[in-house]
């Protein structure tokens, strides 16, 4: 068995789950369609067959989760991975924080700011534009949420225009949802 | 009734009402993952009594009072005396199932941090199949993102 990872990385774990997935072999038209099975039926992750247990909100899940962290325009998208991230480490998603630090630095090469952030966590201190994304994500993603009016405001300082701020918004609160079945559900091994 | 554009408090012609406008299916599919996770064709092991009121709950626990009386119209058209108590956080049930149950909901709305394999597996000992494990899972972590949502967008609208 494998060792069950405590620490954040940007080395990407594999995701073991705690409850036994759906057997794709034996899956319900509903859960087959949830998981957008090809007809090859290759391609599908562990997390998504556990996840189909509950095919109704899978279907909805993806293209919702597609549309926050990929849609055009708007927010860049490394600053996205940097809300992901941030409610990530709130949330200590081992897995969930590796992949999208991960994907933060392939956008923005920019592998010392994680280093600072998985070393520091919430109290990490970034240059002016990047701490103004982390606080207000980190802040959005406690429970209750704790951002305030000053977070915000610090968005616009920086020059993050509404559609922008709206973006974060989206990134940070999917990972509040992400965070809750990856960690919950299994664990980084 | 889109939920979120409900309580949002975004001024007509506003740049935050501009801005919703321009993410219409980000906000189309919230509103049809709040129908998956509290209307749900097949609840399982769920009813939709007890997920309402554990939303209301969850909105609760994350100081969300206008989110926490949408979810109570949804309790009181479950009209469901065993769960609807629920609400407040705090109360729980003399059903062992159902203690279980909001104890891993209060879990995963505050401090998911926390979770355990232990956590699951004391939900199976009290009955609980691996898709009512799931399908709690998605209704906390939905509701968590909702909540979140709403502050959010509530504190960019506040200064436009």
């Amino acid at each position: 068995m494998s060792d069950v990872i405590h620490s954040f990385t940007t080395k990407v774990p594999r995701w073991q789950p705690y409850v036994v997935p759906v057997d794709l072999e034996t899956a319900t038209e509903e859960q087959r369609a949830a998981m957008q099975v090809t007809p090859s039926g290759k391609g599908i992750s562990t997390y998504v067959l556990t996840l189909a247990h509950d095919p109704e909100s899978l279907a909805v899940r993806s293209p919702l989760f597609n549309d926050i962290m990929y849609g055009k325009d708007g927010l860049a998208s490394g600053e996205r991975e940097l809300g992901a991230t941030a409610a990530s480490v709130v949330n200590r998603c081992i897995y969930c924080a590796a992949v999208h630090a991960s994907r933060f630095i392939s956008h923005t090469k920019r592998a010392d700011v994680i280093d600072t952030i998985f070393a520091d966590w919430v109290d990490a201190e970034l240059e002016e534009h990047l701490q103004a994304i982390f606080t207000f994500s980190a802040k959005l993603s406690t429970a209750p949420p704790k951002a305030t009016d000053d977070d915000a405001r610090a968005l616009g300082d920086v020059g993050f225009d509404e559609l922008q701020q709206l973006d974060l918004v989206f990134s940070s609160a999917i990972f509040g949802w992400a965070n809750r079945l990856m960690h919950t559900l299994g664990e980084a091994v | 009734m889109n939920v979120i554009e409900t309580l949002v408090s975004a001024r007509p012609g506003s740049a935050l009402a501009d801005a919703m406008e321009k993410r219409a299916e980000i906000l189309r599919l919230s509103q049809a993952a709040h129908d998956a996770v509290l209307l749900p064709r097949d609840p399982g092991g769920l009813s939709h009594g007890l997920r309402a009121a554990l939303a209301a709950r969850m909105s609760r626990q994350n100081a969300d009072e206008s989110l926490a009386a949408h979810y109570e119209t949804l309790v009181a058209r479950a009209a469901e005396p065993e769960t609807s108590h629920l609400v407040i956080p705090g109360a729980t049930s003399d059903d062992l199932r159902t203690a279980a149950i909001v104890r891993h909901a209060d879990m995963l709305t505050v401090s998911p941090r926390d979770a355990t394999r232990a956590d699951i597996l004391a939900l199976r000992d009290v009955g609980l199949d691996d898709a009512d494990i799931v399908r709690l899972s998605e209704l906390a972590a939905f509701v968590s993102y909702q909540v979140r949502v709403i502050a959010g967008m509530n504190l960019i609208g506040r200064r436009t």
